[in-house]
């Protein structure tokens, strides 16, 4: 393993250290226990936001903590999510007295630890609603598996609540946009490579070097099947064609096209993959109004792409559009 | 015979050392099927519980609170799934072991308690493919031990057996609750990781049985 660091007990704990030292205008860094705030704190009278879950998909979550987005996030360790007695404190920290809303991806160790830490900061009394990010549509069959995990999807997801947030919408209002954004936005990856996590020291999984694993979620849990080397334009109608079919989006619907790198494909693969997903949208009378391409959701240094589509409406396209200022994403 | 704190604290240390011996094997069975941090991080765990009751002075009086120190201590260290199930297993467990001493049904209570944290927090039931495969398996083993009159050690032996056998079932099993069921049909031929680390744990404290009798 061949790594930029010092003791993987220490990565988390160290990159938070650097994080804090570079945008201390925008994020404050809580180490015992460890999350992150928004720099200044809770604004009073707002809607609190709260994500988290394992480290290693950055700049998930904390590079969108900041105005416009979330109050705090919780990181766990790597690809692990964080414990209750984390989440509580990052919660009672983002309460303005106006209540919480925590986003949550489906996976079976956020939910149970969000769910945990909202049962703490409501004895508290803190009012917590959750919202759970379930956009993957690699996962079939969702009713004998733990469903749908929550992926890239996710960012829209705080991009778009974080705005309801600032603008002064309550709490059920902020849970109810964010909800619909989840019921409207899907999402499904690839792998080209298996990511090597610090504490294993190895892939993460097996992956012949001609192989490529479809319906990946952000750790490289497989989805749906693998399949030998094909073209970029061949590999994004894999992505594109199962999250258009699921979303149902007909001719003449709006939407946001989010091309996600997995954190070790250059920038210049990703508008590759964009350029297809455009074309393939545009022939199914679909415009793309709004475009994000980067690195947002990763799994440290895996080689893979995630397409996500989001059904737009104007309200939708306003609150994406609304100012943000976070380390990850600003306009 | 009887179980007292100090077979609960013994338990414990066993648990961790069997944890962190195992910690590799853990890791690759999860990676094979999850994301490959459950050894990873129940060592963690269970090492911060190793330093918490080192520094308890005076030590604790009960089973009940030597396993809420347990409980409460995995919940904050775990995270993932593990660390709110581990910690929900011990949590109920410890509400069952106030008694100084458990006789055998007293034993058969804790292990019951400690499965219905469990499956209640987790919201599996048998045959999918996860620690409560290996805990199913165990109560039912210890529950037929005592009926049959077999003292706490052997009770605990019982269950170590039946957490092995209960282990071992989910191999050819396929997932459908946690990471591994986004494998599906792939999940099947993996030992679960979860079923076990359970199984570890109920070896350390049937052995913490045998040599305090």
């Amino acid at each position: 393993m061949k790594k930029l660091i010092n003791d993987p007990q220490d990565v988390v704990a160290e990159s938070l250290e650097g994080f804090a030292l570079a945008h201390p205008d925008v994020v404050q860094v809580h180490t015992d226990p460890l999350f992150v705030t928004r720099a200044g704190g809770a604004v009073p009278g707002k809607v609190g936001l709260v994500s988290g879950g394992g480290a290693g998909h950055e700049p998930l979550h904390t590079g969108f903590v900041g105005v416009g987005m979330l109050d705090a996030a919780v990181p766990g360790a790597v690809f692990t999510s964080p414990t209750p007695d984390q989440i509580a404190p990052a919660i009672a920290a983002a309460d303005g007295g106006a209540g919480v809303l925590t986003i949550v991806k489906n996976y079976t160790g956020d939910v149970l630890n969000f769910e945990t830490a909202a049962e703490l900061a409501d004895a508290d009394g803190i009012t917590v609603r959750q919202v759970v990010v379930n956009d993957d549509v690699a996962v079939e069959d969702s009713l004998y598996t733990a469903g749908r995990r929550g992926v890239a999807g996710t960012v829209a997801v705080e991009k778009i609540a974080g705005a309801a947030a600032e603008r002064g919408d309550d709490l059920d209002a902020v849970a109810a946009v964010a909800q619909r954004v989840v019921d409207n936005v899907r999402t499904m990856g690839l792998a080209l490579t298996a990511c090597t996590v610090p504490h294993v020291g190895g892939p993460s999984f097996d992956l012949g070097d001609d192989e490529i694993e479809i319906g990946i979620g952000i750790h490289g849990e497989p989805g749906r099947h693998r399949v030998g080397l094909e073209s970029a334009d061949a590999l994004t109608e894999k992505l594109l064609t199962p999250v258009v079919d699921d979303l149902g989006l007909t001719g003449g619907e709006q939407a946001l096209l989010l091309v996600n790198g997995m954190g070790g494909t250059p920038l210049s693969e990703l508008y590759v993959v964009y350029r297809r997903a455009r074309a393939l949208l545009a022939a199914r009378g679909v415009a793309v109004t709004r475009s994000l391409v980067g690195n947002y959701v990763t799994s440290l240094d895996m080689q893979g792409v995630s397409v996500t589509v989001l059904r737009l409406d104007d309200e939708l396209t306003a609150l994406w559009d609304a100012p943000v200022r976070t380390t990850a994403l600003r306009w | 015979m009887t179980l007292d704190a100090a077979w609960a604290v013994d338990w414990t240390r066993r648990s961790a050392a069997s944890v962190a011996e195992h910690r590799d094997e853990l890791v690759e069975l999860d990676r094979q099927i999850g994301d490959g941090d459950h050894g990873e991080n129940l060592s963690r765990g269970f090492r911060a519980v190793v330093a918490k009751l080192d520094a308890l002075d005076p030590p604790p009086a009960t089973v009940g609170d030597v396993l809420r120190i347990v409980a409460t201590t995995l919940m904050s260290t775990v995270g993932g799934a593990a660390g709110p199930l581990y910690g929900t297993a011990y949590l109920r467990a410890s509400k069952s072991g106030t008694a100084t001493e458990l006789g055998p049904d007293g034993v058969v209570a804790l292990l019951e308690a400690a499965l219905d944290g469990i499956v209640t927090r987790g919201k599996a039931t048998v045959g999918e493919k996860t620690m409560v495969d290996a805990w199913t398996a165990a109560v039912a083993a210890a529950v037929d031990a005592a009926d049959h009159g077999a003292p706490p050690s052997q009770v605990l032996a019982a269950a170590a057996r039946g957490a092995q056998e209960g282990a071992r079932s989910t191999v050819p099993l396929v997932a459908t609750k946690g990471r591994a069921s986004y494998l599906g049909e792939r999940s099947a031929g993996h030992l679960d990781p979860g079923a076990r680390s359970s199984e570890l744990i109920l070896a350390a404290a049937a052995e913490a049985a045998a040599d305090a009798d």
